[in-house]
């Protein structure tokens, strides 16, 4: 595990094609990070997410992205995604291929990734018009044992996963606390492994079941405060609704969609500007 | 006619959660269903057993939360577990009593499509996918349906089947191996469809008050049958509709909290 600033991870470990993961189900999206995808202008990329939320939004409408695979890709509670709907439906700024699954088909995706097995297995549902998609990866197999319908799922193994967490001790372990989504699952499953983190403390104060990634796993982290904003870290700061809210309006059109980038994400350094241009830095 | 004292999506709200019964284990959906579910839990089911599909188990939120993963759910459960577990331990396992879905079409045989308007591969409108629903639809002993009924949602036929419901009716869910019953009720902003006990068909079943059987027909996009008996359900009770008023102004209160970030270096 390497200590790094931010930009330098991001140099340092993602590249142009890769497959990439950012994952974190609500709570702890690592926008930091993919905030710095975009400065970097990372191309070609094969995003990977289940909720692909607002920060995949951004990816896919600066350009970054040419497949997306994913299980739910709207803004909770709000609405569409505008960036995402205008890449399938109006191929802007460029076409996006789509593999897409179920949730629990994509939790089962990562977990058969960090297991090492070529697929995961679940019963086959009653029917849906997802297994029937012209290129889906779904087969259908049989139970050896009982003769079941079952649904096989191929692993994922991303090139590179990056998740967001509360902490990291003095040795590099990270510590994961509150909704832990398939983060885990999908940091096992990578083939090289990001962190950026809320702060560094000497300790852990980590019950003994709790999700901690140590450190031997983890290519590089950073400690970038606020790096989930506007999802939320627990024990830190809350999720910005109101942001969620807001980037309905924002992201409507693809002209007020660039001009807030351009100000907010490429016209900044990093992630601690960001937060002061959009005045939640205290 | 003068004004009811409530909204549709009021009536709406009250009567889903009155479908709910004290300790059941619900999945719960964002938005109305969310709503729905922590109504019953204020006022007559304590202890209805929340499940949020990110992971958040025997949850009881103080404010609606605005996603699935808002903290507020983490820090009022009674476990948060991860995704894999949710799903395969807890949903998949047959856990789940009821399951609240909402979708942007729906057929005469409660079928859902949360996909696409148009074409998959070149859509009119991309909408945000199945995300839990299908297993939902799948696994849960029982499906409640909550939506607003226009002839655009209610149609004749999906464009894309997400999450099933009876498939073509009369046995054919269950034929399939479905462990789930299906779509027990659908609940809209003018009343409540059952399916027939025979050919799984979605029929009128209860009404509102004041909304007539024809404004259901004109808001359905199939020849909408009527149930044996068709009940006419009364106005939500003073006590129903203040907890759920207070329950939405918490809400907004806590949404519009700005969130303030020490940066430290």
């Amino acid at each position: 595990m390497q200590l790094l600033p931010l930009n330098e991870a991001i140099a340092a470990h993602v590249r142009d094609g890769d497959s990439v993961a950012l994952e974190g189900f609500t709570h702890l999206i690592p926008f930091a990070a993919g905030h710095e995808l975009i400065r970097q202008r990372r191309r070609a990329l094969h995003l990977i997410r289940m909720t692909p939320d607002l920060i995949y939004d951004q990816l896919i409408g600066m350009g970054c992205a040419v497949r997306l695979t994913f299980s739910w890709g709207g803004n909770p509670g709000v609405g569409s995604l505008h960036r995402l709907r205008d890449a399938v439906e109006r191929q802007w700024p460029q076409p996006l291929a789509l593999t897409e699954f179920t949730h629990a088909q994509l939790a089962l995706a990562y977990s058969a990734g960090a297991s090492g097995m070529s697929c995961g297995l679940m019963p086959r549902h009653a029917e849906t018009g997802l297994e029937h998609l012209p290129g889906t990866p779904l087969r259908m197999v049989r139970c050896p044992y009982t003769d079941a319908p079952l649904t096989a799922v191929p692993a994922i193994n991303p090139d590179v996963t990056i998740l967001h967490a509360q902490q990291i001790d003095a040795e590099g372990n990270v510590l994961i606390r509150g909704i832990v989504g398939a983060a885990r699952e999908a940091a096992l499953a990578a083939r090289r492994v990001l962190v950026t983190v809320e702060e560094r403390v000497e300790r852990l104060q980590a019950d003994l079941n709790a999700v901690v990634l140590p450190s031997w796993l983890i290519s590089a982290a950073s400690v970038v405060p606020g790096g989930a904003y506007p999802s939320y870290a627990q024990g830190y700061y809350a999720r910005d609704n109101r942001f969620y809210l807001a980037w309905d309006e924002i992201a409507r059109e693809r002209a007020g969609f660039t001009a807030w980038m351009e100000r907010h994400v490429l016209g900044v350094p990093d992630h601690a500007a960001l937060l002061r241009t959009l005045g939640v830095a205290a | 006619m003068s004004a009811p004292g409530y909204s549709p999506d009021e009536i709406m709200t009250v009567t889903a959660a009155r479908q709910l019964v004290n300790g059941a284990v619900c999945f719960v959906g964002i938005g109305l269903p969310s709503a729905a579910c922590n109504l019953a839990r204020t006022t007559h089911a304590p202890d209805l057993v929340l499940i949020y599909e990110s992971g958040t188990v025997g949850t009881r939120p103080r404010v609606l939360p605005l996603s699935i993963g808002d903290g507020e759910l983490a820090e009022t459960a009674t476990c948060v577990v991860p995704l894999p577990e949710i799903f395969a331990h807890y949903l998949q396992r047959g856990r789940v009593d009821v399951g609240f879905l909402g979708a942007a079409q729906i057929d005469r045989f409660g079928n859902l499509n949360s996909t696409v308007i148009g074409e998959y591969a070149v859509p009119k409108v991309r909408l945000p996918g199945a995300g839990g629903a299908p297993e939902i639809a799948t696994y849960a002993r029982e499906v409640l349906v909550v939506m607003k009924q226009t002839p655009r949602s209610f149609v004749p036929r999906l464009d894309f089947l997400t999450s099933c419901g009876y498939l073509s009716g009369s046995g054919a869910r269950a034929a399939s191996g479905s462990p789930g019953a299906g779509p027990r009720a659908v609940i809209t902003d003018l009343g409540v469809l059952r399916p027939n006990p025979e050919t799984e068909e979605l029929e009128l079943a209860a009404l509102y008050p004041g909304i007539s059987v024809a404004a259901v027909r004109a808001a359905t996009g199939w020849p909408l049958k009527l149930a044996a008996h068709v009940e006419s359900l009364p106005a939500p009770e003073p006590a129903d509709l203040a907890a759920l008023r207070e329950l939405e102004a918490r809400t907004r209160e806590a949404h519009a909290r700005p969130i303030r970030i020490s940066v430290r270096n």
